[in-house]
């Protein structure tokens, strides 16, 4: 696969306001909280990218922010080289398109099925008037619907079939990049298993590149190339997914992935693969964010925000802890 | 398993009157569990695998109702007794852990408090006693600062925590049994391992018995030592979970398996479960997976096939279990 990077974001900022009573407002005392604090992550064309974290990391803000439904604070967004203005124009908001997690509530209960993709085939004018009909019975097709599905409403259809729906919408418009956000976290295993068949079928057949984010990392190491891993609104470790899983290089990851519940029952009396509760995203500890959950952190971690380093070996694998690599630069230590 | 059955559920059988006629969402459920025996109860939505657990302790919503069945719990059939009989029994005996802790709690109380009202009411414990207990307790599932916490409301916790609280709650009597009710699946993954491992150290600790109803595979391997698989409200297979898994006798079960990615087998390819779950208004006559079962034969749909015992301490309701085996073998 070349490497060609197709988006790719820089120092992306998502800061919401919290404690919004009228007195704090006057008084300026309004808090902010960091969603998504100095994020940059590249998504390369062809791939598909995971996005994982915990909740509260800030991975949905993330990708609401790269699609664009959700403002950005500070950073840029580029697609192609181009820089996307913060109100994109329709040609760009095309070429991103959203798959969302909860299948009930993301499309329109009043409009049929066909309804729901000829709107959208009209409007940004995707075929012929003429052909709007039999192009959004095709695009059923595609997804695993039949074509009669076209004058149901939403509600008649099961979970796993309203997932498809909103994968024809999301794949009507010849998008280049899809962002899933836990499409399939609402569903029964069986179900599951047929959206993310579908998913990898699309990106083959379309050569779509793929942003997936999600907490189950089972579901990631199947279906994904890459991983980026989020905690507290910042990257901490992006690698290859066989990478990754081998040879996990920040403390978290290493949790996470020791977190997994196996197929195979465990030894008993072994202890949580990582300790405590995330902190507070308005009282965050000094330094790396994870300090206060680390099993490694040292006095320089209370001192030094880590950034996110790549490893001098593998120029794929980067991770944010000070001693991500310390055996790499054992000989030649940097001034950390 | 081990000494003789502490709970015992037989041919349990729910009905849920509905607008368009009689739903029967758990028809024929038989399981039993042994004292100090960790029992997984899985299935996807719509199975049946919660309302079997809430019918154990007549939880069960006011238009549904058991039409027949036993559930037989230290010799007393639970669904006999009187509603007054059956408090002495929830909470004290048996306990529940709940999925959502937030709406489990009762939000205007302190934590504290919640978790010492339960030997008060069934230890007859004093206040200064029950209260001692109940800040050892939520020093034993790991709430730090213990004597300050009591005093917390449940909106003050974490997800994590307010488990911790429902757990603290739960082990208050020293029940002989907890009912667990997806306890795990809102919460993250690593919270989700904590709560776990506690919950499985505790009860190896102090021989309670667990049941732990889940659609989670994995989870159950983490917690339970036996594993019953639920579809379309009736048990399909049982058997230990390192059995089920490696070797399901029931088409369901293998294609649950298949279904799910397993992250210690990176590059399986899923194979998803054709066809849809029936409708529990018309079930399929015969077996209930025939519709979706590519080994189907015409005797599964004329006969309905009952649980039985076909290996060392291996159930499976399948007619034709051994080509779930030779599936098995075929691919490895």
């Amino acid at each position: 696969m070349s490497v060609q990077v197709m988006l790719e974001a820089t120092g992306v900022e998502v800061a919401f306001p919290v404690g919004t009573s009228l007195g704090a407002r006057l008084r300026h005392q309004q808090h902010m909280l960091h969603a998504v604090d100095g994020v940059d992550l590249a998504v390369r064309k062809g791939e598909a990218l995971a996005l994982v974290g915990e909740s509260g990391s800030g991975k949905s803000t993330l990708a609401r922010a790269i699609v664009g439904i959700q403002r950005t604070s500070h950073g840029q967004i580029e697609l192609d080289g181009k820089v996307l203005p913060a109100r994109r124009p329709s040609a760009d908001r095309r070429r991103i398109q959203m798959v969302f997690q909860d299948p009930y509530s993301s499309l329109n209960p009043r409009l049929t099925v066909g309804g729901i993709l000829r709107e959208l085939l009209r409007v940004h004018h995707v075929v012929p008037r003429h052909e709007v009909d039999s192009h959004a019975r095709e695009l059923l097709r595609m997804v695993g619907l039949g074509e009669d599905a076209a004058g149901a409403l939403p509600r008649q259809f099961s979970g796993g079939q309203r997932q498809r729906v909103a994968i024809a919408r999301a794949i009507a418009l010849r998008p280049e990049l899809l962002v899933a956000d836990e499409p399939v976290s609402a569903l029964d295993v069986s179900v599951q298993a047929t959206i993310l068949n579908l998913l990898q079928e699309l990106r083959a057949e379309l050569g779509l590149t793929l942003l997936f984010i999600s907490h189950n990392l089972a579901v990631v190491r199947h279906l994904c190339d890459r991983v980026a891993v989020m905690y507290m609104g910042r990257i901490i470790e992006v690698a290859p997914t066989e990478e990754l899983f081998r040879d996990p290089r920040h403390p978290y990851t290493a949790g996470l992935l020791a977190a997994i519940p196996r197929m195979t029952t465990r030894d008993e009396g072994e202890a949580p693969a990582v300790r405590g509760d995330p902190p507070s995203p308005l009282r965050l500890p000094t330094g790396c964010r994870f300090r206060s959950r680390c099993p490694l952190a040292q006095p320089v971690c209370a001192e030094q925000d880590p950034a996110l380093v790549t490893s001098r070996a593998d120029p794929e694998h980067s991770a944010a802890c000070h001693f991500a690599w310390t055996a790499e630069t054992a000989s030649a230590p940097e001034p950390v | 398993m081990s000494g003789p059955a502490q709970l015992e559920v037989s041919d349990l059988r729910v009905q849920i009157t509905a607008q368009h006629g009689v739903v029967r969402p758990i028809d024929g459920v038989s399981l039993e569990i042994g004292a100090g025996e960790a029992v997984g109860l899985v299935g996807e939505s719509g199975s049946g695998k919660s309302l079997t657990l809430k019918s154990i302790l007549g939880l069960l919503p006011p238009e549904a109702k058991v039409t027949s069945g036993r559930v037989v719990f230290n010799g007393t059939d639970l669904t006999q007794l009187s509603r007054s009989r059956l408090n002495k029994v929830r909470g004290a005996k048996i306990a529940m852990i709940f999925q959502e802790p937030m709406s489990a709690l009762n939000p205007v109380m302190r934590v504290g408090n919640q978790i010492a009202e339960g030997p008060r009411i069934h230890l007859g414990m004093s206040r200064a006693q029950s209260v001692r207990r109940a800040v050892d307790l939520m020093r034993r599932v790991g709430i730090p600062d213990p004597e300050r916490r009591f005093r917390a409301f449940p909106h003050e916790f974490s997800g994590g925590m307010r488990q911790r609280v429902m757990i603290a709650m739960a082990l208050s009597c020293d029940p002989e049994l907890i009912l667990c009710d997806e306890p795990t699946t809102a919460l993250d993954v690593t919270i989700q391992d904590q709560i776990l491992r506690l919950l499985a150290e505790l009860c190896r600790e102090s021989g309670t018995s667990l049941m732990f109803v889940t659609h989670d595979l994995p989870v159950v391997a983490q917690v339970c030592h036996q594993v019953a698989v639920m579809y379309a409200g009736r048990i399909v297979e049982r058997g230990t979970v390192a059995e089920v898994f490696s070797r399901p006798l029931h088409p369901y079960t293998l294609g649950l398996l298949r279904s799910a990615p397993d992250v210690d087998r990176p590059g399986q390819s899923l194979v998803p479960i054709p066809g849809s779950p029936p409708s529990l208004a018309s079930p399929p006559p015969g077996c209930r997976f025939h519709p979706r079962c590519k080994f189907a034969e015409e005797d599964c749909k004329a006969t309905e096939p009952p649980l039985r015992l076909v290996d060392v301490s291996r159930v499976t309701a399948c007619l034709h279990y051994e080509r779930c085996l030779d599936e098995i073998g075929a691919d490895t």
